[in-house]
């Protein structure tokens, strides 16, 4: 499977998911910059973390019109792959391939902290691996990451399945002291309804190797890779 | 066209912070009187926090030579080879001025400058620290400067996309006036791919690249080479604005350059801005520089050549280009939508030659320029420094309750956890970080090799207060003792020294006694210094803050598997002490919590000893025979203990006895140097027995882990004993709670 990491002036995970992809999953990975529109060699597109353009509009704003993310409207109707981590997440709303936005953190502050995740769905490629109910243990690093949809889009959500990932206790339970940054219903991820774009805060490539504190991380890439080997009969954990 | 400059006089330059004797010297030098323009090139080069006027003469002391030194003092940063073809870069920095007059973007401008520092070596930063100092959080205008830096700090590096990992948050009222802001970076480099601040080659083109020039700075230096007086924040627009998106794509920008092989040299415009960098990089070179003013990117209109030189507009670079290479050049910062305009070239005849247009507006030597006076100014111990030393902490009466007065001790805010901050700045982007803030040292992996970089800051201003000496040797002692703890070898040292006004003989004395100390502690430990920055003039009002160097030390560890974190991991583990037994209470965080006093001696520091105690823990860490390692310092053996026990993820009780006799308070919270406490599994005991007995260092067993309580005995008297969770609770809650 290739893999594209999509650099955007300003970002700053693209090294960690390309050293991910490359030295951890050992599959083919190239950096994709923000001017080019050419995305045909690629199976999944990751938009990585950082301030895009400084952010300075609105985070994700300016990239949610750039070049790189208009290409990405026809390469997700095509069935493409697309995984949008924190600023990616944000730029993935901005660019209505994904609904909702993501405002400023309720404390007001940068939050930089583990976070537990209930997995919700796991009808995706990217939680195939993944049971229902699950807690995987994630890195958040965001000022802006407080979901938000209006309510009847809310509802929509809920009714296609989008919602995939809630920030919870340890023990999966999903309170308000577990929520980071006063997320809507404590919405950590999210996916379109065809489910091949996933967009969540935490950095999943943070916790893809023991020593850097956990591999939960690994689990959606791992998801991805069974799922377009085996297609379909990726094996459950 | 640079309009109606005003006439040169002597009370003029004495106005822009020159001395009538340096003014003498200027006029002699150039045969006539300096221009508008050529004045404040001296007012900003010969400023104390460009020249290093009062502190040159002391710097010789300090050890810069060693083994792996790569880069000394003298360029933007110092570099220590560690190994595999690896070198690390690295310096630390005040910002302490502009910080106290806009918090925000003075810490946060603190944090664009020792960035630039890095990566104009070459190098890409990958850690940042901060070591702040703040007066009492229980007044709200401390709070406000809490706030401002922390938040500053956090924009700047997080948008930027360096980790902050470590550094340190003390508290005394001695800051209230006058906060110290201070940041290390570190960044990494093939050995062989250093970039140095020269200009190379008459004829190579001279390129300004990165942000516009603003009005925003101007005499930034000046100002950070005076005391403040109540009208302190008047000086606001001294305090230049930073841009940490222009700077990630300055970086990046800057790194894809060097790797073509057409740059030659390249400096950061940092303090006193362009003037500072057409000065010094040919003056390094034994060259000359011709550029012209109008060339330079503007952000305003109308501005004065005095202003284009002197501006401190952030997230700018000189840079020398091999000629006929401009077009690469131009071509990458394109690509990174910035501004790379070839402004002069590199000239014979050692020369600083600015023009606005056609016309020429100053006309200097730059070794002159680059060479402002040295002064030994005259110096003596403070008249109570007698005083200080002779008060028996051991006169005041013991605490009614030793567990209530140890809870007390772990919620002080200069103990308490700092998780307040440390969760406002991203940790862990770049993915080295294999120990984050909250241990003894920041533990950073080095991808590609088996290696790791363990790296703190410490610097304890009362001890320093007491005895500048034996307090600063302390603080080199306690820095590289937290790096050893976690496994590494000190490898290179940088400084930030902070003090008051070297005009005045007690502040000169205490500067000249410190270094002292510095220079003796890294002589026997072996750490050169690389390089550091003093800042002097931090008082406020005729109030100089504490004496406060503040010490940064980077070691290698080189099995990164290899290292060791200061929390119990589990019961039944056993205790050991390391080190020597004596401590004292003066000057100690008990003291100033419990009674409010600042007074007595130091413990003694014999760095032999101190030598082989950080061999000990390191040859322990590195055999897998300590399962946490973590030295003693503020709150002494009892809060290093309480500290084990609940700052790790789970909380885990101890009991230990600290001493046979004597009076609790001393043997609880007393301090004093080449302390550490080492947990080891039970079935590790006899190797750690053996391991200890090899290294002929005074150690002994003082307990075991486990449970849900902290008891800690003199002789068979539990003085202490107290529920973990309580001892948590303080120590979560007790700075936090102020900023809440």
């Amino acid at each position: 499977m290739r893999f594209g990491v999509v650099v955007f002036p300003g970002t700053w995970s693209d090294c960690d998911f390309h050293y991910v992809i490359s030295e951890v999953l050992h599959e083919p990975v190239r950096y994709v910059w923000h001017r080019d529109r050419n995305l045909a060699d690629l199976d999944c597109v990751i938009l990585p973390g950082g301030f895009s353009y400084g952010d300075y509009l609105r985070a994700g704003a300016v990239a949610g019109k750039s070049p790189v993310v208009e290409a990405l409207q026809e390469f997700v109707a095509k069935g493409g792959y697309v995984l949008g981590s924190c600023n990616g997440f944000q730029i993935l709303c901005e660019a209505r391939l994904l609904p909702g936005a993501l405002m400023r953190n309720e404390c007001l502050q940068y939050r930089c902290q583990p976070t537990h995740l209930a997995v919700e769905n796991v009808e995706t490629a990217f939680t195939r691996g993944l049971r229902l109910g699950q807690v995987l243990t994630m890195p958040i690093s965001h000022g802006e990451g407080k979901y938000h949809a209006d309510p009847e889009p809310l509802r929509e959500m809920k009714e296609r399945n989008q919602i995939v990932f809630r920030y919870a206790e340890a023990d999966g339970r999903v309170t308000r002291a577990a929520n980071p940054n006063g997320s809507l219903e404590n919405i950590a991820g999210i996916v379109n309804p065809a489910g091949n774009v996933l967009g969540l805060m935490p950095h999943p490539e943070r916790a893809a190797e023991a020593a850097m504190g956990g591999t939960d991380g690994l689990l959606l890439f791992q998801s991805l890779l069974g799922s377009l080997v085996e297609d379909g009969s990726f094996l459950k954990r | 066209m640079t309009g109606a400059e005003p006439k040169v006089t002597l009370d003029l330059a004495r106005e822009t912070g020159l001395t009538a004797d340096e003014y003498d010297r200027i006029t002699s030098r150039l045969g006539r009187e300096p221009t508008w323009t050529e004045l404040g090139l001296f007012s900003a080069l010969w400023s104390e926090h460009c020249a290093y006027k009062h502190s040159r003469v002391f710097l010789g002391r300090l050890p810069t030579a060693g083994a792996r030194v790569l880069q000394g003092p003298g360029e933007n940063a110092g570099a220590i080879d560690i190994g595999d073809g690896w070198a690390v870069v690295f310096k630390m920095e005040s910002h302490n001025h502009p910080s106290f007059i806009e918090p925000f973007q003075g810490a946060a401008t603190g944090v664009g400058g020792i960035l630039r520092d890095i990566f104009t070596m070459g190098a890409r930063p990958i850690a940042i620290l901060d070591s702040l100092r703040f007066g009492d959080p229980s007044d709200a205008k401390t709070r406000h400067l809490v706030n401002g830096v922390v938040s500053g700090i956090s924009w700047y590096g997080n948008c930027f996309g360096c980790p902050t990992v470590g550094g340190e948050i003390a508290f005394a009222p001695e800051y209230a006036g006058n906060p110290l802001v201070n940041v290390m970076c570190l960044g990494l480099v093939r050995a062989d791919r250093l970039f140095r601040a020269r200009a190379e080659g008459v004829g190579n083109p001279v390129f300004y690249v990165g942000n516009k020039t603003g009005r925003d700075g101007i005499h930034g230096a000046t100002m950070a080479s005076a005391t403040f007086d109540e009208h302190a924040e008047e000086r606001r627009p001294t305090v230049q604005v930073g841009d940490p998106f222009t700077e990630k794509l300055l970086l990046e920008a800057c790194l894809e350059a060097m790797a073509t092989g057409a740059i030659v040299g390249i400096q950061d415009m940092g303090a006193a801005g362009l003037a500072c960098c057409t000065s010094e990089m040919p003056a390094r070179s034994g060259t000359g520089m011709d550029v012209d003013l109008a060339r330079v990117p503007q952000r305003e209109t109308g501005m004065t050549p005095y202003e284009i030189l002197l501006s401190e507009s952030q997230e700018r670079m000189l840079l020398v280009a091999a000629r006929g290479r401009e077009e690469e050049v131009r071509r990458i910062f394109a690509k990174w939508e910035l501004d790379a305009v070839e402004i002069g070239r590199v000239t014979a005849g050692g020369a600083l030659t600015a023009r606005l247009g056609g016309e020429v507006v100053a006309h200097v030597p730059v070794d002159f320029l680059a060479d402002a006076p040295k002064y030994e100014k005259p110096m003596a111990p403070p008249a109570d420094f007698a005083e200080r030393q002779a008060f028996d902490p051991l006169t005041l009466p013991e605490p009614a309750d030793y567990g209530t007065a140890l809870i007390e001790l772990m919620g002080s805010p200069t103990i308490a956890s700092k998780e307040w901050a440390s969760r406002q700045y991203d940790q862990q982007v770049g993915l080295n970080t294999l120990v984050l803030p909250g241990s003894d040292a920041a533990v950073l992996r080095v991808k590609g090799t088996s290696r790791a970089l363990a790296v703190s800051t410490d610097g304890n201003g009362r001890q320093v207060f007491l005895d500048p000496r034996r307090g600063a040797a302390m603080a080199v002692a306690e820095a590289a003792r937290n790096v050893s703890c976690s496994g590494g070898l000190p490898v290179g040292l940088t400084d930030c020294m902070n003090f008051g006004s070297p005009e005045r003989p007690e502040i000169l004395w205490q500067f000249a006694e410190a270094i002292e100390g510095i220079a003796e502690a890294c002589r026997v430990l072996e750490i050169p210094v690389v390089g550091g920055n003093v800042s002097f003039y931090n008082e406020t009002s005729g109030q100089a803050i504490l004496p406060t160097p503040i010490i940064g030390v980077v070691g290698v560890l080189d099995d990164a598997a290899r290292r060791a974190t200061q929390w119990f991991k589990g019961a039944a583990h056993r205790v050991a002490l390391l080190g020597p037994e004596s401590v004292s209470l003066g000057g100690s965080e008990y003291l100033w919590t419990a009674h409010r006093r600042l007074a007595g001696c130091l413990a003694p520091l014999d760095l032999e000893v101190e030598r082989r105690v950080q061999a000990a823990v390191r040859a322990a860490v590195q055999a897998g025979l300590a399962t946490a390692t973590h030295d003693c310092s503020e709150g002494g053996l009892a809060v290093a203990l309480a500290e084990g026990s609940v700052t790790g993820r789970e909380p885990v009780g101890c009991e230990a006895t600290v001493a046979a006799g004597g009076r609790a308070d001393l043997a609880l919270f007393g301090e004093g140097p080449s302390r550490v406490v080492v947990a080891v599994e039970p079935g590790r005991a006899r190797g750690f027995e053996a391991l200890m007995a090899e290294s002929a260092i005074p150690w002994r067993w003082i307990g075991t882990t486990g449970g849900d309580r902290l008891v800690l005995r003199v002789g068979t008297r539990a003085v202490v004993d107290v529920a973990v969770d309580q001892v948590e609770r303080a120590w979560r809650g007790g700075f936090e709670r102020h900023m809440a």
